[in-house]
Formats: C-alpha cells, sequence, structure tokens
C-alpha cells in the first residue's frame, strides 16, 4: 500500500501537469489566442517528434550531433583525467597553473564558437568547442581527488613499496574516481549545450542545425520536438554515467553515492 | 642477533617560525623475534621515531640498521600497522584485496595463498570479500595486520595500533597480537602511549621522556610468553613495572634493572 | 615548503600563460591571423573599455545576468527549502523537475527568440531557467545534510518546527546556497552571451563579439571580448569565494557541487 501510495505521488503531479498542459493549449488554439501558434499541445508536439525522430533525420543529424557531443566529450574526460592525475599530485604545478585554469574555465564556453568558427571553419568547429569547453570540470576536479589522498595512505603505499604504476592507477586514480564522476558529469551537460549551440549558430548538420531550420521554417512544433529530444538525451546520458559511476563506485557506502550525485545534480 | 640497530638517532624538523627537535641521541637495538614496546607521552616524537625506522623520513642524526643495512628509504622486508585503519585500508578493494595489495610480486596462487593463512591468522576468514566500511573498526584494524603478515616482513611496527578501538577489542586484539608472534615469530616494534599496554604487550619497554624523546629507561618485562588479561594484569610483576613505568613518564628518579 | 617563489606562483603561471600564447602567435605556430598576439588583444581590450558602446554592451550583459541570477535565487531558494523539508511533495514534483532540467537553455534561444522577440527579457528568462537548477539542488542537498544531532539539540531546547527551519536548517544551508549561486552566476551568464551571440538583435558583449567574428572577421575584438568575458567570470567566482569565506569562516568552501 506504501509503495503505491509514493509511486501515485510521484507520477499524480506529473500526469496533472501534462494534462493541464495540453488542456491549456487547445483551450487557447480553439480560442485563437495570442501566441498560442508558438505554444501547441504536447500531444501535436509528440506526433511531430515522432515523425522527425525517426525519419532520415536521425541519420543526417541526430547521429552525427551525438557523436559530436559523445566525442568531445570523452576527450576531455581522457585528457582531463590524465592531466589531474598528473598534476594533482604536484603541489608546485598546481600553485602555478591553478590560476591559468581557473581563467580559461572561466570564459563562457559559448564565445569560443567564433574563435573556433575563425580557427578551423564553421563546418569543423564544434569538436574543439566542445572539447575546449569540457575539460575543465574533470580537469579541475580529478586534480582536487587527486590531492585529496590521505598521508595515511600516502605513508601506507610507500612501506609497501609500491610501484610507480601502482601507485598511480592503485591508490591514486580510486582515490580521486568520486570527485572524476562528479566532474565527468558536470562535462557532460557543457558537452550538451556546447554541441547545441555550436550546432545552432553554424553547422551544416545536427540537432542545432534542425532548431535553427524550424526556426528559419516558423514551425514552432518542430522546435519543441527537438527541445524535447534534447532533454531526453540529456536525461539518458546522465542516468547512463550515474549506472556507470555506482558500478565504479560500488565499493562505496550507499549514503555518500546519493549525497553526491544529489550535489553534483546527478 | 639484532634485528634493528638505532643509533644516536635525532630528528629535528625545520618550519617557518623556527625548528622542533622531536627525538634525540636515542640508542636501542631490537632482537630478532623479540616484541619491543615504546611508551612515552603523547605529543613525545613517538611517531617521529617510528616514521625513521620505516625510512619514512630521512633522520637529521644518527643511523637506523635493519639486520646490518643501513635504511636509507623504506626497507623491503618491513611493513606497518598505522593507527587510522579507515584511512590506511583502500575502501575501494574487498578486505582480501586489500591484503593482496602489497604482494604484487607473487603469482596469483601464491598470493591468494597468503591472503588467506593471513586472515585466517586474525580470525577474518569468512570476511574477504566485504568492503572494510562494512566491518567495525577492530575487524578493520584486524584486516591491516592481516595485510603485514601476508607481507612476511622481517620487522613489523606497530605506530599505536589499538589507540582507536573501544576497549574490550582492544584487549582481543591484544591478545590476538601475542598469540601471531609466538607462532610466527615476527619481530615487533611497537608504539603506544598506553602504559599497561606497553607492559602487557612487551618482552622488553622502552620508555621516553618528553619532547626531545630521549630513552630514560629499558625495562625487561618477566611474563613470560603467554599473557591473560585477567590474571597477568593481577599479577605483582606486572603491577610493580606499571607503577615503574608511570614513575618514570612522570619523570621519577630513575632506578633501572 | 622551503623555496617557494617570492613572486605569487599563480602571478608566474598567469605570465608565463601569456607568453606562450604571445609565441604561439608570433611563431606562427598557431597562425597568428586567428590566434592574435596577447600584446595586441590585451591593449584592444583596454581600448574598448573606453569606448562607450562597448561599455554599454558588457554592462547591458552584466545587468541581465545579475537580474537572472537574483530572479533565480528568489525562486529556487524557496523552493529549495519546501522540497528539501517536506518529502510528499519532494516525491510529486521530483518527477516533473527530472523531466525539465536535463533541457539545456540553450536549446530554448530559438524558440524564445521566435516567441518573444529580441529583448532583454528573453535572455533573462533564458538564464533564469539555466540559473536555477543548482541553487535549487544545492539548497534541497543542504537541507538533507542537516546534522540531525543540530536538529535534536535545537529541539531538547524547546525550538519549533519554524524555528528550527530558520534558526538551524537556513544557516546550516546558507553555504550550500552560496556554492550553488556561484556556479549559477558562470550559467546565467553563459546563457546570456549565448542568446546574443545568436540573435545578433540584442545588445550584449556576446553580439559585440557575434558582429566582430562575421565579415570584417575582427580577431581582434573577438579575442578581447572572449578574455573580458573570462575575466568576468573569474572575478565573480574569485568574489564569491571571498564572500563565503569571509561570511561562512566556520564552514569550508567548495561543499556541495564543484
Amino acid at each position: 500500500m506504501n509503495r503505491v501510495t509514493r509511486t501515485a505521488q510521484r507520477w499524480v503531479v506529473f500526469a496533472v501537469a501534462v494534462g493541464l498542459w495540453e488542456l491549456v493549449t487547445q483551450l487557447a488554439k480553439a480560442a485563437e489566442a495570442e501566441k498560442s501558434f508558438f505554444f501547441p499541445p504536447p500531444s501535436e508536439i509528440a506526433l511531430t517528434a515522432k515523425d522527425l525522430w525517426f525519419s532520415s533525420a536521425f541519420g543526417d543529424h541526430i547521429v552525427p550531433g551525438i557523436s559530436r557531443m559523445l566525442g568531445g566529450w570523452a576527450l576531455a574526460g581522457v585528457i582531463g583525467i590524465a592531466l589531474g592525475i598528473l598534476l594533482g599530485r604536484s603541489r608546485r604545478a598546481m600553485a602555478y597553473l591553478g590560476a591559468v585554469f581557473n581563467f580559461l574555465r572561466s570564459i563562457p564556453p559559448p564565445l569560443l564558437v567564433p574563435f573556433f568558427v575563425a580557427a578551423v571553419g564553421p563546418t569543423n568547429m564544434q569538436f574543439p568547442t566542445i572539447v575546449f569547453g569540457a575539460i575543465w570540470p574533470v580537469l579541475l576536479n580529478t586534480v582536487d581527488g587527486a590531492r585529496g589522498v590521505d598521508a595515511t595512505k600516502v605513508e601506507t603505499a610507500r612501506v609497501f613499496r609500491l610501484s610507480r604504476a601502482q601507485w598511480t592507477f592503485g591508490v591514486v586514480l580510486p582515490s580521486a574516481l568520486p570527485k572524476v564522476f562528479a566532474g565527468l558529469r558536470l562535462s557532460l551537460s557543457i558537452a550538451l549545450i556546447l554541441m547545441v549551440i555550436s550546432e545552432l549558430i553554424g553547422s551544416a548538420n545536427g540537432i542545432g542545425n534542425q532548431l535553427v531550420r524550424a526556426q528559419r521554417d516558423y514551425e514552432p512544433t518542430a522546435m519543441w520536438a527537438w527541445i524535447v529530444l534534447l532533454g531526453v538525451l540529456g536525461y539518458l546520458f546522465n542516468t547512463l554515467l550515474l549506472v556507470l559511476e555506482r558500478r565504479a563506485l560500488a565499493w562505496q557506502p550507499r549514503h555518500s553515492l546519493e549525497t553526491q550525485a544529489l550535489a553534483t545534480g546527478g | 642477533m639484532n634485528m634493528l640497530e638505532v643509533d644516536g638517532l635525532g630528528h629535528t624538523y625545520k618550519g617557518k617560525d623556527g625548528s622542533h627537535t622531536a627525538i634525540d641521541g636515542l640508542d636501542f637495538t631490537v632482537g630478532a623475534g623479540e616484541l619491543v614496546c615504546v611508551v612515552g607521552p603523547s605529543g613525545c616524537g613517538k611517531s617521529t621515531l617510528l616514521r625513521t625506522i620505516a625510512g619514512l623520513i630521512r633522520p637529521s642524526r644518527g643511523t637506523v640498521s635493519l639486520h646490518g643495512n643501513k635504511v636509507d628509504g623504506v626497507p623491503s622486508d618491513l611493513a606497518v600497522v598505522f593507527q587510522d585503519y579507515s584511512r590506511s585500508l583502500f575502501p575501494w578493494l574487498s578486505v582480501t584485496r586489500n591484503v593482496e595489495f602489497p604482494l604484487r610480486t607473487l603469482s596469483r596462487t601464491e598470493r591468494e595463498a597468503r591472503a588467506v593463512e593471513a586472515l585466517a591468522a586474525v580470525g577474518l576468514s569468512t570476511a574477504g570479500k566485504k568492503y572494510p566500511w562494512q566491518l567495525s573498526g577492530g575487524m578493520q584494524q584486524r584486516v591491516a595486520i592481516a595485510r603485514a603478515l601476508a607481507y612476511r616482513p622481517s620487522l613489523l611496527l606497530m605506530d599505536e595500533p589499538f589507540a582507536s578501538v573501544d576497549a574490550q577489542t582492544r584487549f582481543e586484539l591484544e591478545d590476538l597480537l601475542l598469540r601471531i608472534r609466538r607462532e610466527q615469530d615476527t619481530t615487533v616494534l611497537l608504539v603506544t602511549h598506553d602504559i599497561d599496554e606497553s607492559v602487557y604487550l612487551g618482552d622488553r619497554v622502552l620508555v621516553l621522556s618528553k619532547s626531545p624523546a630521549t630513552v630514560v629507561a629499558h625495562l625487561d618485562v618477566p611474563l613470560g610468553p603467554v599473557r591473560d588479561q585477567i590474571t597477568t594484569r593481577a599479577s605483582d610483576d606486572f603491577v610493580e613495572l606499571r607503577a615503574k613505568v608511570a614513575g618514570l613518564l612522570q619523570g621519577a628518579p630513575v632506578t633501572v634493572r | 615548503m622551503s623555496g617557494a617563489p617570492r613572486v605569487p606562483a599563480s602571478l608566474v603561471g598567469l605570465v608565463g600563460f601569456f607568453a606562450i600564447w604571445e609565441v604561439a602567435s608570433r611563431t606562427d605556430l598557431v597562425p597568428g591571423y586567428y590566434l592574435r598576439p596577447p600584446s595586441v588583444v590585451l591593449p584592444t581590450m583596454v581600448t574598448l573599455l573606453g569606448d562607450p558602446e562597448f561599455v554599454r554592451a558588457v554592462v547591458a550583459t552584466l545587468a541581465a545576468t545579475l537580474l537572472a541570477l537574483v530572479i533565480a535565487v528568489l525562486i529556487a531558494v524557496p523552493a529549495g527549502l519546501v522540497l528539501g523539508s517536506v518529502p510528499p511533495v519532494r516525491r510529486a514534483v521530483m518527477t516533473l523537475v527530472e523531466f525539465l532540467r536535463p533541457i539545456p537553455s540553450v536549446a530554448l534561444i530559438p524558440l524564445a527568440l521566435l516567441t518573444f522577440g529580441t529583448g532583454p527579457d528573453t535572455k533573462i528568462t533564458l538564464a533564469v531557467y539555466g540559473a536555477l537548477w543548482p541553487i535549487l539542488f544545492n539548497t534541497m542537498y543542504a537541507l538533507d545534510e542537516v546534522d540531525p544531532l543540530h536538529v535534536e539539540t535545537a529541539r531538547a531546547f524547546g525550538t519549533g518546527r519554524l524555528g528550527l527551519l530558520g534558526r538551524v536548517a537556513l544557516p546550516s544551508a546558507a553555504p550550500f546556497v552560496l556554492t550553488g549561486v556561484r556556479l549559477s552566476f558562470a550559467i546565467a551568464l553563459a546563457v546570456v552571451i549565448s542568446t546574443e551571440l545568436f540573435s545578433g538583435g540584442t545588445i550584449g558583449l556576446g553580439q559585440v563579439v557575434n558582429v566582430a567574428s562575421g565579415g570584417g572577421l575582427n580577431m581582434d575584438t573577438v579575442l578581447a571580448g572572449t578574455v573580458l568575458a573570462g575575466l568576468i567570470g573569474y572575478g565573480a567566482n574569485a568574489g564569491l569565494e571571498l564572500l563565503h569565506r569571509k561570511a561562512f569562516a566556520w564552514s569550508q568552501p567548495k561543499v556541495g557541487a564543484e
């Protein structure tokens, strides 16, 4: 009974919200209210989405957009983790580089688009933009995690005369892993944002490109459909990453996993 | 044969606001198979002593030799059990993997055999698959001891190993240590601030002065290899010795041996 | 650490960074045509800051960002307090929140521009949407993390439900909320600039950069605007961290999300 109530609580408000949305937009449409054209009922959005997502646009736009985003994110992740582990264990390196990294991180990532458009051209700039924007959260979080290896673990490792590889991959990396994942999650959402904005500003294909096309063609329903797709993708990738994180960090007590996820908006 | 020789050992920390001499002019030896307890007041430099012997700190003066070889860097046949078991164990590894962790040069089967043996010795045969946080503090410290034993060190250093567990568990772990060294003939140097513990565990007790720590007395503990928490602690020898150590720590006139 | 350099290491690092940039651009290691050297970019930035037109654009961007941040705080903190302290409401609303949050705010830019035009309220609305989430989640997280012993202590002294919220929960949550605000500033700034970059019709730093990067390809101005935006972001972050240290000396910054 209790479980039924909880599930109901969980979905009732959502169902009511969607129902209200449908009702209000239908009424507005019937009354030909101002702006109602821009707010189609969810049922119409769903139908358009079905047509758009599973058309040729899937291979032409959705797949290229997603591969850019995931590719850029993965490269940023690899570089960020490797550099972060390297620099995090050196007090001196971060004393010198910390401010530089923080400055680069502080540049609003969308502003990288004009620079990379000039540097590599409008059709190639999406990937470097995503990599450059997504690298900082992973890098700085990894540095933080690698730094946080406590003194007792350092001494334990020295007493057992660990090899360099065992120290790096057996002690530093696992110690840093919770923070690394927090960084990867932030980077993932930045990669999604940068994929969209870079495709909006100039791209031959991609989801952002389709959004702009729908805007030019004055098709709000199609725009809604693409927006919903981006939301679904964001949710999907974040959930997958969380599953991966739960597996990788299964050694942690449950509580700390959950609070971490919540704290970083997982 | 002397397993450990400490000669004129001294260490001074240099900081921004002056220097601090933690230990000075320490001389002592530990024979093979002996269990020697070092007892001293809090903050007297016991930890510094242990870390210089382990090769974690390079001493400012004097030498440490392990079976004749001068210690310069961490020796290969030495293990340390730290007070803070929750940090010394690796939380991302299961109990068995923690014990196997330092044995990377051995074959897989050898590693597994050593881990099984060491976990059995500390009474944790069934806990191998658990993660450290799923165990109580006393059990975690048993894992740390098992890890040190599996490494088969010539010298086992213990830094306040039972200071972070409750009194009941502490007694159990003390008896565990006594049993293990009887069975395995391990050489142990144990640092503690607890007078009773030093007398109960040690074949000999080294009493240190306040900082900078120097050796104020060597006391032999004639309580035999088999001891018991109730009868030993009530025996005349024990009571007399603990009073003597307490007196030494409070700076009473020294009458040694 | 002995032998630490007398000049702050971070300054040495920054100077080194600009020096490498300068060399990279001068030696055509990277074509200097688009990666203009800092010896050109930094003076351009100073010159631009003397130009009232440019200053107006920067002020417009900053004002929109700050306004969006204030509105986001006014919505997200009360909402977070309710969601964090009333579990049934939280269960009910979270599903909706989980559906809304993943939608990247920049994805809404074309639709918002089409619907509401290019006025400043469009970018402010979008920035509010983006800035809500870190504050909301940090506030909720903070309430989860309130030490139960503190609550019990207060209750043992006869503190009521409202007193608990105001005198225990809110003070212990405040540092987390500020962390959320710090993260949200960066997001709000990025969303505002994205809107300006994309629409071209709304006054702001993003528009200046957009115009400079089009047609004439004025890379001096593009890079000067980018560096300035970086400095603004850096300054805001450092300022909020300082505020954190001053206001909540009892708590460490960097709690919550980073």
